[in-house]
């Protein structure tokens, strides 16, 4: 259930708006080498202007372009890790938690709250690959638990951003659980037909692919992301063959079935809320401020 | 035929066995008694088995688990059930032999079997893909699962896999959807269902059809989020860490009983369950029998009330 990540991968894991660059105004294109000037991709959602490529952001850019301003609030923030196995490989667990927390300035790898989208009141769950690689623990499977029964509760649609490379080893079996934990509660919110959003991010793969991110009514992804369940290395070693090009990324899981819409940065926000204006009716006629009817 | 194999802490029991055997011959053919020697011996024999087996470590008990003699699904269920008629395919893609399902009685009780099934020599691995299932063979479990839903029979699951595959078919034809839909699918099925970890559970390969009422766990089995190698290859940068890992991840059935991940551990016969099969089987028959009669007269909603609960509530966490 967990993704491998190696040296060779470990670049393009850091956040590419955070990247230090020697000049900090120039940026090369991890796809097509181009360097792009830092503030043409500022205006153009960390994408390059050339090939498309979608640079990695932090959650708090997505809760920037997604949500109405000023609108998210937080909560579950004093759902905080334990390290219930004592876990100790090369690194404690606890320092691994210590320096993530420093390195992301987040409590852990999800934050859950209410926001609005389109004036749309929507339980929201947002992932973030800088807090040991998004990995799924005890935390990121109990907020988001609580993201979906506020869901349940309030009778709103709910909204997970993924970004993961799995589930995490060193909670053990505990972190294998969480993904039954969040898809059993996903079973309640089809029950009673409250639409659910899941939104891939570049990479979204093995636990978190294998349970909620899988499970939306409605799966979107940005272009070009890694997805899939086991790890591309993993694979290559098993088959003892060249993978094809184009494996597991976006465009390959939407050819074989697997993904509704594929979407630029840009256009995320209004596709999320055009697919709540289909398949959510709230209480009030809440008008839009993206569509004309 | 039984495979010439031996595990290094076997070692010792295996060079008794032979000695017992020669002096069973040497008695056979020069009417030498040895009677009571060889008496003395057998009860050296059965201390040993149960010395070395009760201190086995975390390692040793994943070798156990893996043994190539070791009772897979389709032994256990020639010993423990009748009338049993299998069904095949996901009506979609293939059927996958890594996973066997279908019909059967366990002392009278009807019941949808499924179970993970590795081959016991190189040929039959090759065809039951070593127990490493495909999404078609998680979509056929599944089918399976609604049948048993909806004809209301309850479900017995057997879960031994080395993992899920890993593949570019297995990819393209979605094995995390496959998997995910099955945790969600499992978690509200309106009928009992009733697993036994036996060998190996490894990861999401297990967890795909590991949603359960009831979660027992042979003593020697594992089960862990990763294998211990594939843990070892990335936080010790070398699968020759097994060890060390098994130990880090917890990985065996006091372990998952304490964590509160498992219900119940069925211990095996000294040895393993390798050395006694059948007492081995007997154990897992009169366990499963006990489970599917508690569960039988639970209100299917209260049923599944419970077990979403109970996975709700899985995880050890800081409430600041
Ligand atoms: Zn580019």
């Amino acid at each position: 259930m967990i993704m491998l990540w190696f040296k060779k991968k470990n670049r393009g894991i850091q956040n590419d708006a955070q990247r230090k660059i020697p000049d900090g105004l120039w940026l090369k294109c991890d796809e097509c080498g181009e360097i792009i000037y830092k503030k043409q991709l500022d205006r153009s959602y960390w994408t390059c202007p050339h090939c498309g490529f979608h640079f990695k952001v932090t959650s708090d850019y997505y809760i920037r372009i997604l949500l109405d301003e000023g609108t998210f609030e937080v909560m579950d923030e004093n759902i905080l890790p334990k390290d219930p196995l004592k876990f100790k490989d090369r690194k404690k667990y606890v320092d691994r938690i210590e320096a993530a927390k420093k390195k992301s300035g987040l409590s852990e790898a999800v934050r859950v709250g209410i926001g609005k989208i389109d004036n749309i009141t929507v339980s929201f769950g947002i992932m973030d690959f800088r807090f040991i690689g998004g990995s799924m623990g005890s935390v990121v499977g109990e907020r988001l638990a609580r993201a979906i029964e506020r869901s349940l509760d309030m009778k709103i649609p709910l909204i997970i951003l993924s970004a993961s490379g799995g589930a995490r080893m060193q909670e053990g079996i505990l972190s294998l659980m969480q993904m039954a934990k969040t898809s059993a509660l996903l079973a309640k919110l089809d029950d009673e037909k409250i639409p659910y959003i899941s939104v891939l991010t570049n990479p979204t793969t093995a636990g978190v692919m294998a349970s909620y991110a899988s499970l939306g009514d409605i799966i979107m992804v940005e272009p070009k992301a890694l997805l899939g369940f086991a790890g591309p290395r993993v694979i290559q070693q098993t088959i003892a063959q060249e993978l094809p090009p184009g494996f597991q990324s976006s465009e390959f899981f939407q050819k074989h079935g697997f993904v509704d819409i594929i979407t630029q940065r840009k256009e995320l926000r209004k596709n999320i809320a055009l697919m709540l204006r289909y398949l959510y009716r709230p209480a009030d006629n809440i008008p839009s401020i993206i569509f004309s009817d | 035929m039984p495979i010439e194999f031996t595990l290094d802490f076997e070692k010792p029991i295996i060079d008794l066995q032979r000695k017992i055997e020669e002096m069973k011959s040497i008695a056979s053919q020069d009417g030498v008694d040895l009677e009571s020697e060889i008496m003395s011996l057998e009860r050296k024999l059965q201390k040993l088995r149960v010395d070395i087996y009760k201190n086995l470590t975390r390692w040793q008990r994943v070798q156990v688990a893996r043994h190539p003699r070791r009772p897979y699904t389709l032994d256990y269920l020639s010993k423990i059930s009748q009338n049993f008629i299998e069904i095949h395919g996901d009506r979609n893609f293939r059927d996958d032999e890594a996973v066997v399902c279908g019909f059967a009685m366990i002392d009278g009780r009807k019941v949808v079997v499924i179970g993970q099934q590795k081959g016991h020599d190189a040929t039959e691995n090759i065809r039951r893909n070593f127990g490493m299932m495909h999404p078609e063979g998680y979509r056929k479990a599944l089918r399976a699962m609604k049948l048993a839903e909806k004809f209301d029979l309850p479900v017995v699951i057997f879960i031994d896999t080395p993992g899920a595959y890993p593949g570019i078919g297995a990819e393209e034809r979605g094995q995390a959807e496959a998997i995910a839909r099955n945790i969600l699918e499992m978690a509200r099925l309106q009928t009992p269902i009733v697993i036994t970890i036996i060998g190996e559970g490894a990861s999401g390969g297990a967890l795909g059809i590991g949603i359960a009422d009831v979660l027992m766990m042979m003593e020697n089995a594992w089960y862990s989020v990763i294998s211990p190698e594939g843990c070892a290859a990335i936080l010790w940068r070398d699968r020759a860490f097994g060890k060390q890992s098994a130990d880090a991840l917890r990985v065996s059935a006091p372990d998952l009983l304490e964590l509160g991940v498992i219900d119940k551990i069925l211990p095996e016969p000294p040895g393993g369950a390798h050395s006694d099969p059948n007492r081995a089987a007997e154990i897992l028959k009169e366990n499963i029998i006990a489970e599917l009669d508690r569960l039988k007269d639970v209100p299917k909603n209260e049923l599944v009330d419970m077990r979403i609960a109970k996975y709700r509530n899985m995880g050890i966490y800081k409430q600041a």
